[in-house]
């Protein structure tokens, strides 16, 4: 890399290209925000990239960070230069060994892209709590303010440790930086080996440990001597703050980019002085410099160096004028006396003074302020607000800036009208689906802007939580200036809609300029696009006067063959209507970023990206603003009027973009929220939906069963319920003999159908006399919603069938059940989903659910709206989630409170025999729960027994009456991914199997960390490129249910819904009667095994046809009745392994990068398909001691008696 | 014994050829293909449909889940190489690396541009010559036979002249004016024809209402079609012909050569027997010759075709001569 050159990156890759360059071993472990520095050191590796030294670093993914901590000490004291990449939770789990690092004095520097901690909430934003965990850890702490800084700063504290010996961990703001993508200058390798001092190389690697010299190290010390031995580390601390800045200084030297360890800016005589750290800094730059232009005494000092806190250089950077200061903390330490960076500043500043050596006349104030959590905005009317409140003689102490708190009265207003950026700063913003590759063509332009102009450019990209449908709104601005504004853009001179729905749903011209221009993508005739916009809309456009511009892109990108993706059309009318660039100048570089983006998916792609850019022009209208509004069409209500009051009040201001202003009061004080509210969120995503032709349906219900979005379901129910049908409902009498006489339904929810196609797939039922046409067919939504919606409704009314009434439970029969998980925002033909809709349908009145972080947290548990819901009696899923790692733990808590409150509660009942009535205490003690009756006659009981308790007037009573629910059966599932349950969990998991508890765990298995973007885990199979995996995993997958099975006690299945529906419910059913552990470990098609999500099922049945998947049951209780307790569902192989890999990219990606790898993956794949089935084949022909029957009931009896004691 | 041939203007020690298929898949294959003595070896057909219909869905199923969520801007590590022909070029690469026989690449295209680019690029990597593989599914009720015939005929003409290698052209048996389409196609430029390909079957699976596709290995029966084809067009064009699709045994090639051809690939009863069949069958053609007194192929080549036969309307009027007596 040449020195001085510039590049266009986001922090992560600016902060990861020097510590790739610096480091000889990396070790990984997925976490968000920080994953892309691993992901990019990984690529590097695999595409052969040298470090400095000229040897390309040994990069290695671990089971975990707790696991990647310690892989990176052990490769210290082995005498290596290492480095790893972290945030929040991830962070918090390499503490043990940051303290052994640190105290080891280890030259070492970790990046961090900082974010939230969980804590009454999970949060993937940024703010500095897991770094500020870390302050205590004997490590340097070092700040970087923008993605420059990222780059910059990672080279000084990678220079700065090998002399200090301090380790480091530099950190950059999560997201505001870890993700802004801006035009930086770059270090080259030269530059990195003039700062890098090969010296503290050779030093460090003296000191690695070798038998040929040897040490030992990790000692354990005694009362005598721990203590004197511990501070004799602290000459290098307070030596490390000098070296620091000598390391500054070289880097000035060299690049010309000076940065201190506390750097100050504004008026030299400032009064009032902000103190802070991270992006929010620049923030205050920028409006410190507006202020002062304006004649205010104010400024800032940025925190460079946070540990260890240089103290006289603290003092030496503030001006001797300085009355008032603002200490901004990005942080929050309930309970504490001051946020730390507050807490730093006031010790600094009264031992100074306790020493006589503060260089004020009089000591400033000192405010404390909070800002920015979670990636909270902080805008320069935020800080003007600062500025504002310590100039007042009685500021706030302990403020809040960002927020309305309305119930501790913490926050200071601002004036959201108060604006800094310059005039030259150009600032666009546009609104896209994540399908449409909006962000990706604003990443090009960026990139474009970046290195074909002088032009400074910053792009930041803002997502909703949704998996399918997500909506994405990206910033961009450009500067003949360096941009500071590390806020959202909030006054655009360009504002693109790239879905025409999105007019109804967001107020997408909100920040737009007067004099702006608005492009709208419309699938309509530019003379008719007017007239279709609500009035709110063309209010807007014509008092701010704005320019504005239609184009159909989704006709032109069909006719091109491009399916929806519109984005390079899109960039194209950018480009000639923002006029950055001469259009053929611009239209020459989009097709060379398209080239660049596109090329690795084959020159096809590139050519019709190609023709969509030359034909976008010929299709951009610009649309004549009349003088009024001719709309009377509003916006419409973001939920409908029938939703309950929270929903209405807090959940549809989220979904209008406005969380924002939603005050401390709308919050519950710890976390709670209220279920069933994805129900309220029309999402209308879906552009065609299934049509049923109850002619030909055979009533198999598998288009229920496979829906992962619970937006086709079936129904029996008496003709009576039809009264008032509306007359589009279809009704068909049913045809099995479970529910003779009754009517039968398939209903979609047209608004909640993400248009997956899945159903259509797996209908078997087909018009003889024209196959093509299924029982369900793909029809276009629009012209069906308004009357799908009021058949669904109506669907919704009828009772649900009666479960006691139930004569079987299997898979069709569970789709006649109500599903408690409905219309999560888990991705288009999602192959998880499907399992927990069942598991809901199946048990979902009694279920308490862990759920591992992951895919299966987020669209389980993300608002704005959450899919687990109740049924008409108010029952339904009780959901939580810990963490990543400790999910097995949880649930098995969850167990140990149950099985409490059940002995407690039988205790009880005993205890108040004689006031209850012994025959209902002996029923209620004896109850067999085993079956839905059982369960409704326990209820009964339980109704029957707080009509007793009510009279009974002791604390015993009232203590039952908390515990009296406990009395009827309840079913814990402990759910998650591979990622958790193969890695991170599974210490865990193998504890809790090691136990007898009566838990159920469900593993949601896709092969690889899917929600982090598909980093491989020891779930991925042989041969599939994941990251981290870029070449092909070269060892099979870990075959955790034989591991399991080994146990003997542990009922164990795999399943795969996509081939074996019925062995899918058998296995649900019976994990959750065994009485103990579950293990249930299910094959979950995913997005990130690259082919469309249509065919999800049938390669699932290719997956067992293959033996690539086997499905079994290994039910212990079989062996009590003498009989093999593996049972096996699947078949010999009887594809060939080759059938199911070549549909999906990441084995075919392999194919095509190294056709001898692959050959060998798949003969090595083969044969392991072909040996799993002799091994299991013979597992499951395992003959047992016959044991007769009653022998075995008197067994059975003891194991149960077992389950409870234990 | 003079078994040699000149095909495609290349000058062959006998006309046994490795035909399209299979056989090329794999180095050890071609090497044990060549050590039997094969003269030439023709790789599978590269499909443009199918390079740029997998380009085009991966990018769509790929690409529209990249850029949507917080936590991960895609789902796949960056691909190395593109889904295109680099697969095949590599392997075609490494096949002219491997052996010394002639190695002949065959293209399967859709648009014009696609031939003529895709022929360029395997020539690039090497190939000595190009079977183009035309096919028309002829489902589209709209166009006429000489529609599409002046479409292939116009491909196989720019192809000529965007390439040196020679190039054969690859028909199928369905052709309305067969004999006229192949002269057409012989001042076009094409250096052979190659009759005929054989078809995937399209079966029907009255039970799941789904068509079932399968292509079994041939046997010498499917023969007669190609003869009838090859004798039509022998001694009337400039362009060598080649026959693919029912030669299995030494009598098979005897006959292939008295209707005319100067190659003759064999794909299925290689698969069934081995490479190492070729040394049979060329023991067995040798033997015959002696037996029979010819002392080379030339010779024999083309004594049977329409032009040289007492009663052309053997093969003119083939299917219901029988009935007419």
């Amino acid at each position: 890399m040449a020195s001085g050159s510039r590049m266009t990156v986001d922090g992560n890759e600016a902060a990861a290209s020097v510590a790739y360059r610096a480091s000889e071993t990396i070790a990984i472990y997925p976490i968000t925000p920080s994953s892309p520095m691993a992901e990019v050191c990984d690529e590097w590796a695999s595409r052969k990239r040298t470090n400095l030294w000229n040897a390309i670093p040994e990069v290695a993914e671990m089971q975990s960070e707790a696991g990647a901590a310690g892989a990176v000490h052990g490769a210290l004291q082995a005498g290596s230069m290492s480095t790893t990449f972290t945030a929040s939770q991830g962070l918090l789990l390499m503490i043990p060994n940051m303290y052994k690092i640190a105290g080891e004095l280890t030259p070492f520097v970790m990046h961090v892209a900082a974010r939230t901690l969980a804590s009454h909430a999970l949060s993937i934003f940024g703010d500095h709590q897991d770094v500020m965990a870390c302050r205590q850890t004997g490590f340097a702490l070092l700040c970087a303010n923008s993605v420059q800084e990222a780059h910059d700063m990672a080279a000084v504290a990678h220079a700065a440790t090998l002399e200090s010996r301090i380790p480091f961990l530099h950190f950059f703001d999560g997201f505001r930086t870890s993700h802004e993508v801006a035009k930086i200058e770059s270090l080259s390798d030269d530059d990195l080996r003039a700062l890098i001092a090969e010296a503290g190389v050779f030093a460090h690697r003296q000191r690695g440990l070798t038998p040929d010299k040897p040490v030992i190290r990790g000692t354990a010390q005694n009362p005598d001597v721990f203590f004197q031995a511990r501070e004799a580390c602290n000459p290098f601390y307070d030596a490390c703050p000098d070296i620091v800045a000598r390391a500054m200084d070289a880097f000035a030297a060299r690049t010309g980019r000076r940065y201190g360890l506390f750097e100050y800016s504004g008026d030299p005589a400032a009064d009032r002085v902000i103190v802070l750290m991270g992006s929010g800094a620049e923030t205050v730059h920028e409006t410190v410099d507006y202020m002062t232009a304006r004649g205010e005494k104010v400024s800032v000092l940025k925190v460079r160096l946070y540990r260890p806190f240089a103290r006289a250089a603290f003092l030496a950077a503030l001006p001797k004028t300085v009355r008032s200061l603002a200490v901004l903390d990005r942080t929050k330490e309930p309970g504490a006396p001051g946020d730390p960076l507050y807490l730093d500043v006031t010790t600094a500043i009264a031992e100074a003074q306790a020493e006589g050596v503060l260089p004020f006349k009089t000591p400033p104030r000192i405010i404390p302020g909070r800002y920015g959590l979670s990636s909270k905005e902080f805008t320069p009317a935020m800080v003007k607000a600062v500025f504002d409140e310590i100039a007042k003689d009685k500021p706030k102490r302990h403020f809040t800036v960002g927020i309305i708190d309305d119930v501790t009265h913490l926050s200071i207003p601002w004036d959201p009208s108060f604006k800094t950026e310059a005039d030259d700063v150009s600032a666009s913003v546009f609104y896209g689906l994540g399908a449409d590759g909006t962000v990706g063509a604003n990443k090009n332009t960026i990139k474009i802007v970046g290195q074909e102009t002088d032009l400074y450019a910053q792009g930041y990209f803002v997502y909703d939580s949704k998996k399918s449908g997500a909506i994405t709104i990206s910033h961009l601005r450009t500067s003949k200036k360096p941009i500071r504004s590390a806020y959202l853009v909030d006054r655009a001179s360009f504002v693109a809609c790239h879905q025409f729905e999105f007019i109804d749903k967001i107020d997408v011209l909100e920040h737009a300029a007067p004099g702006a221009a608005f492009l709208l993508n419309a699938p309509l005739p530019a003379d008719q696009v007017w007239d279709h916009l609500p009035k709110e809309m063309q209010e807007q456009i014509i008092e701010r006067k704005i320019r504005f511009f239609a184009i159909d892109a989704y006709d032109l990108a069909k006719r091109a063959g491009m399916g929806t993706r519109i984005n390079t059309i899109m960039q194209t009318c950018f480009f000639a209507i923002a006029g950055v660039l001469p259009r053929d100048e611009a239209i020459g570089h989009i097709k060379k970023s398209i080239e660049k983006s596109y090329g690795k998916r084959g020159p096809e792609v590139v050519r019709r990206n190609w023709e969509v850019v030359d034909q976008a022009l010929a299709h951009l209208h610009e649309i004549p603003v009349p003088g009024s509004v001719s709309a009377s069409r509003l916006r419409p209500p973001l939920v409908s009027e029938k939703a309950p009051d929270f929903v209405q009040k807090v959940t549809a201001v989220i979904l209008a973009g406005k969380g924002d202003l939603l005050p401390v009061s709308a919050f519950t004080v710890d976390g709670t929220w209220p279920v069933g509210t994805a129900k309220w969120e029309k999402r209308n995503i879906a552009l065609e939906i299934p049509v049923w032709d109850s002619k030909i349906c055979i009533q198999c219900n598998q288009c229920a069963l496979v829906c992962p979005h619970a937006a086709i379901r079936a129904k029996v129910y008496d003709e009576s319920s039809l009264s008032g049908a509306p007359s589009a409902f279809k009704t068909t009498p049913y045809k099995g003999n479970d529910h003779k006489g009754k009517h039968f339904t398939i209903q979609v929810a047209p608004e909640d159908c993400t248009g997956c196609n899945l159903c259509v797939n797996v209908c078997p039922a087909k018009d003889r006399t024209n196959p093509k046409h299924k029982a369900i067919d793909m029809h276009p939504q629009a012209p069906l919603r308004d009357a799908e919606r009021v058949n669904y409704d109506f669907f919704l009314n009828i009772p649900e069938i009666n479960r006691t009434e139930m004569t079987r439970f299997d898979h069709k029969s569970s789709q006649f059940l109500e599903p408690l998980f409905e219309y999560s925002g888990a991705c288009a033909g999602c192959g998880e989903t499907p399992y927990l809709k069942m598991l809901t349908q199946l048990f979902g009145d009694r279920l308490l659910m862990a759920n591992a972080t992951g895919c299966s947290s987020i669209y389980g548990g993300n608002l704005p709206t959450t899919p687990y819901t109740t049924n008409r009696d108010g029952r339904g899923p009780a959901w939580s989630n810990s963490l990543f790692e400790d999910n097995a733990e949880f649930g098995f808590g969850f167990r140990l409170a149950l099985d409490a409150h059940v002995g407690a509660s039988h205790g009880l009942v005993t205890a108040l025999a004689s006031q209850i009535g012994e025959g209902l205490v002996e029923a209620l003690l004896t109850a067999d729960q085993s079956n839905e009756g059982g369960i409704a006659a326990q209820r009964d009981r339980v109704a029957a027994l707080r009509q007793k308790l009510s009279a009974i007037n002791t604390p015993e009573a009232r203590r039952l009456e908390t515990l009296a629910d406990y009395l009827v059966k309840k079913s814990v599932w402990l759910i998650g991914g591979d990622g958790w349950a193969y890695d991170i969990g599974y210490g865990g998991l193998d504890h809790v199997l090691a136990n007898r508890r009566d838990v159920n765990i469900l593993v949601m298995d896709t092969e690889v960390y899917s929600n982090t973007g598909g980093q491989q885990s020891k779930a991925t199979p042989l041969g599939a490129a994941a990251k981290f995996a870029a070449a092909g995993k070269p060892v099979g997958k870990k075959d955790l249910g034989l591991l399991a099975n080994m146990y003997g006690h542990v009922y164990v299945a795999r399943i795969a819904f996509g081939a074996k529906m019925a062995q899918t419910a058998q296995a649900f059913l019976e994990a959750e009667s065994y009485p103990g552990p579950s293990l249930i470990i299910a094959y979950s098609h995913c997005i990130a095994h690259g082919y469309d999500m249509a065919n999800g099922a049938k390669q699932q049945k290719l997956a067992v046809d293959s033996g690539v998947w086997p499905l079994y049951r290994f039910d212990p209780r079989r062996a009590l009745k003498g009989e093999p307790p593996l049972h096996l569902d699947y078949g010999p192989p009887k594809v060939k392994v080759e059938e199911y890999l070549r549909n999906e990219s990441r084995f075919r990606m392999i194919e095509r990068a190294d056709p001898a790898r692959y050959k060998a993956f798949l003969a090595e794949s083969q044969a392991a398909a072909e040996r799993r089935y002799a091994v299991y084949e013979q597992l499951a022909g395992i003959k047992v001691p016959m044991i007769q029957a009653k022998e075995a009931e008197g067994k059975d009896a003891q194991a149960k008696a077992d389950v409870m004691e234990t | 014994m003079d078994l040699s041939t000149t095909y495609l203007g290349m000058h062959l020690p006998h006309p046994l050829i490795a035909g399209a298929g299979p056989l090329g898949d794999e180095l050890d294959t071609v090497r044990r293909l060549e050590d039997a003595g094969a003269a030439m070896l023709v790789l599978r057909s590269l499909y443009e449909e199918e390079i740029t219909g997998e380009q085009m869905d991966t990018f769509l199923h790929v690409e529209s889940y990249g850029e949507s969520f917080a936590e991960a801007s895609s789902f796949e590590p960056e691909p190395e190489l593109a889904l295109g022909p680099d697969e095949y070029l590599e392997h075609l690469r490494r096949v002219k690396h491997a052996v010394q026989i002639p190695i002949m690449a065959s293209l399967n295209g859709v648009t014009l541009g696609g031939w003529l680019a895709y022929a360029k690029l395997l020539e690039q990597a090497g190939a000595d010559g190009l079977e183009l593989h035309v096919y028309h599914a002829a489902s589209d009720i709209t166009m006429s036979a000489a529609e599409v015939e002046q479409q292939f005929v116009e491909i196989v003409r720019e192809v000529k002249r965007t390439v040196r290698i020679p190039i054969a052209v690859k028909l199928a048996p369905l052709q309305t004016a067969f004999a006229h389409f192949a002269r057409q196609l012989d001042n076009a430029g094409a250096d052979g024809l190659v009759l005929f390909t054989r078809f995937h079957r399209a079966d029907i699976d009255v039970e799941e209402l789904e068509i079932v596709r399968s292509l079994p290995l041939s046997d010498s029966s499917e023969l007669p079609m190609r003869l009838r084809g090859a004798a039509i067009v022998s001694g009337r064009i400039k362009a060598s012909i080649g026959i693919t699709g029912g030669v299995h045994t030494g009598l098979d090639v005897i006959k292939a050569t008295m209707a005319g051809a100067h190659g003759t690939q064999m794909v299925s009863a290689l698969l069934r027997h081995g490479p190492d069949y070729l040394r049979a069958v060329r023991a067995d053609i040798e033997a015959w010759m002696i037996e029979h007194d010819w002392g080379s192929l030339n010779e024999m080549r083309g004594n049977m075709s329409l032009g040289k036969i007492p009663d052309p309307a053997a093969y003119e009027r083939a299917n219901f001569r029988m009935a007419l007596r």
